[in-house]
């Protein structure tokens, strides 16, 4: 279905506003676009891991789901809705529902790449009818910036400070894309905002409507732990692409699609002078480390393209 | 007309769970209850039932996927034992405080570690403040009896419910049941029909809020008052039961209790089987032992243990698990602080420690239990009040 811009836009928000998430923060965007995927006529039920969007936006008596919505805990998101849409086909089975309804399940980089990845993992193996979105701020964000695995090498989180003898977050973040493909659903995807937000749009359209477990995963910055001015969201993800850092693209079935080639392919640091959890490689003799990232973003740019040839 | 059959506990409540034909079960497999969920997903693949049947990955999984279907406004259930019920604890308590009457099968086995299979109660008592009806079990029969009561009473005040028996000694053991024929259980346990839903489509329902200080505690005190209104709607159901099947169950079972002077108090386990062999024959010599078994264990029925106790002069309180408080077992706490608010002051208690990892409860180890008490009701010193039984020391 080719993304319509007017159309989309004329589509009720099914994330109210008022909801207490920081400003500059990426994920009520992830969210409200992919909501905003749903056909309108659609129902849904929605489930957040425990996470700063689940405290800000389901604080009692304040709800700002517009959707059934269920949280449950950290580390199970991938379970609960499982459990919700098996409700669905027990009661489709029985005769006792018309109506249809589809699944969603946000987790931030915490509750997916780390406690939930579990419960993920069995969700996607079973083979439910639903949609895992991960909202990758790369880092523990709701407790105050401790690293995660999703965390990128040499970060500035809380528990990987970057110190005298140890600069920033030691490891490189884990591919967790590949490893969802790894699981061989119908569809898998890695997106984030730029432009008219078509790109994520449509991904989540196809991930709605494709029968099976689909999972995106959107890079979806903090302000607060990436220490980037919050009016300056858009330029921060617009600069993770054209850099190749955080590529677009598509597993449908197995078949890579890259979904944008950057006219010239920026260097890493245009992304990484934006944001104070990378100060410290700016500093004089720390050259090595803006290296070392270039070259691990260039092997994994290139080894994505050798995928997506691998299918043509 | 009952229908009778010889089977083991996990295949009576494998049995029931068919009877009952529930939406949605969400499984994983643990020594003693595995043979469970596999009863069941043979009922399932051969179209016995039609219930959705989710094998998941992990007990924390089993409950999650439980709550995620019960809120969405099925009935779900579960099984499981030991380390897996701990897995669960988290889920346990978010459970029951989403008020959420999900049906948990439980075959009672021993805590790692050292690692064993075997029976005690230590993975129940783990979880007795999670927020659960907590149901228990001397035999296969009463295990059936109480899954098919289970349903009932955790949905007529929205907490789940836990339907426990000991593994393998019941688990396994093949006795002789009676079983009700499946209309009059269908009938019995009525259709669900649960007011909310996340899947109720003329409403949009929220469930798992963040609750700040303004609203926690009415939240507690609203799921403190059904596990309260919970006592009487399991004797009523108990009640009720009796009239259909000719089998009553109240929140406890007084053996020999009316003139008793010594009385063991336990939850119901196959313990509870030895023990009434072991007052028969005391009662053949004269003695005036009794026994009170704990059926409902949570909520507590202090009231009628404080009844059953006021007139006995000594009662060993047999827990199979221990608190490890340097003090007494918890059914123990639970029993004596009942007897004190209830100003019975005079029965001299005592804690036993009893059959951990599966160690073998024999008729003369409760004898032993009751001399024990008779040395105290006629010194009237308890000695040590806090004691392990058949133990090398």
């Amino acid at each position: 279905m080719a993304f319509n811009l007017k159309e989309n836009l004329a589509k009720e928000d099914r994330l109210a506003s008022g909801h207490r998430m920081c400003a500059g923060c990426g994920s009520p965007v992830a969210v409200r676009t992919v909501l905003r995927a749903l056909n309108p006529e659609d129902h849904a039920v929605i489930c957040s891991a425990t996470s700063c969007l689940e405290v800000s936006t389901f604080q009692y008596p304040y709800n700002a789901w517009k959707d059934s919505f269920i949280h449950n805990a950290f580390e199970n998101a991938g379970a609960t809705i499982s459990g919700v849409e098996t409700a669905y086909r027990a009661l489709k089975k029985r005769g006792k529902l018309d109506e249809t309804y589809k699944f969603i399940a946000f987790g931030g980089d915490g509750g997916t790449y780390d406690i939930g990845f579990q419960s993920l993992s069995g969700a996607m193996e079973r083979g439910h009818d639903m949609v895992y979105v991960c909202y990758d701020n790369e880092a523990y964000m709701n407790t105050g910036i401790q690293r995660s695995s999703s965390t990128p090498r040499f970060a500035d989180t809380t528990t990987t400070p970057a110190g005298k003898v140890v600069p920033g977050k030691p490891q490189q973040k884990k591919n967790l894309t590949k490893i969802m493909v790894a699981h061989n659903i119908p569809y898998v995807a890695q997106s984030t905002f730029i432009g008219n937000l078509s790109d994520l749009s449509t991904k989540a359209h196809k991930a709605i409507y494709t029968e099976g477990p689909a999972f995106l995963n959107v890079m979806a910055p903090c302000p607060r732990g990436w220490r980037y001015p919050g009016d300056k969201l858009l330029e921060v993800t617009k600069a993770a692409v054209e850099t190749c850092v955080w590529p677009l693209f598509e597993v449908e079935n197995g078949k890579y699609t890259i979904n944008y080639f950057p006219k010239k392919k920026f260097p890493v640091e245009d992304y990484l002078k934006m944001q104070g959890r990378f100060k410290h490689m700016f500093k004089p003799g720390n050259e090595w480390m803006i290296e070392q990232v270039q070259a691990e973003v260039d092997k994994n740019w290139e080894d994505l393209q050798v995928l997506a040839s691998l299918n043509k | 007309m009952g229908i009778r059959e010889r089977l083991s506990g996990n295949e009576a409540i494998a049995y029931a769970m068919k009877q009952i034909n529930p939406d949605v079960m969400g499984a994983f497999p643990i020594t003693p209850s595995t043979e469970i969920p596999q009863y069941f997903s043979t009922y399932v693949d051969n179209g016995e039932v039609d219930t959705e049947f989710i094998a998941v990955e992990s007990e924390h999984s089993a409950m999650s996927t439980c709550i995620g279907a019960e809120a969405a406004g099925v009935r779900a259930i579960s099984a499981t034992s030991s380390c897996g019920l701990c897995y669960m604890t988290e889920m346990l308590y978010v459970a029951a405080s989403d008020r959420l009457p999900i049906t948990l099968a439980v075959s009672l086995r021993a805590l790692s570690g050292p690692i064993n299979i075997n029976n005690d109660h230590s993975d129940a008592m783990a979880e007795k403040d999670a927020g659960w009806i907590m149901l228990f079990a001397e035999t296969n029969q009463e295990a059936y009896d109480n899954y098919l009561q289970a349903m009932r009473i955790g949905e007529a005040v929205s907490l789940p419910t836990m339907v426990c028996q000991d593994g393998f000694i019941t688990s396994h053991a093949i006795e002789n049941i009676e079983l009700v024929e499946t209309e009059t259980v269908k009938k019995f346990v009525g259709e669900y029909k649960p007011e909310h839903g996340l899947l109720h489509p003329d409403e949009r329902m929220a469930v798992g809020a963040y609750a700040t200080p303004v609203y926690y505690m009415e939240c507690k005190r609203q799921q403190s008052q059904a596990m309260i209104d919970a006592l009487d709607v399991i004797k009523k159901v108990g009640a009720e039961f009796g009239e259909v099947t000719g089998r009553t169950y109240g929140l406890i079972e007084k053996y020999k209790m009316d003139d008793a002077e010594l009385a063991i108090v336990m939850i119901a386990g196959s313990s509870a089987g030895t023990a009434k062999e072991a007052i028969n024959r005391l009662r053949e010599q004269g003695k005036k032992v009794g026994l009170v078994k704990i059926r409902a264990y949570r909520p507590f029925p202090g009231k009628e243990i404080g009844e059953a106790l006021k007139n006995v002069k000594a009662v060993a309180v047999m827990d199979k698990s221990d608190s490890f408080n340097a003090h007494c077992g918890p059914v123990f706490a639970d029993v004596t602080s009942s007897l004190y608010q209830q100003r019975i002051l005079d029965p001299i208690a005592i804690s036993v420690i009893y059959g951990l990892g599966g160690r073998d409860v024999r008729v003369e180890s409760i004898e032993h239990v009751f001399a024990e008490l008779e040395k105290i009701a006629a010194t009237g010193d308890p000695g040590e009040t806090y004691r392990y039984l058949d133990v090398r020391e």
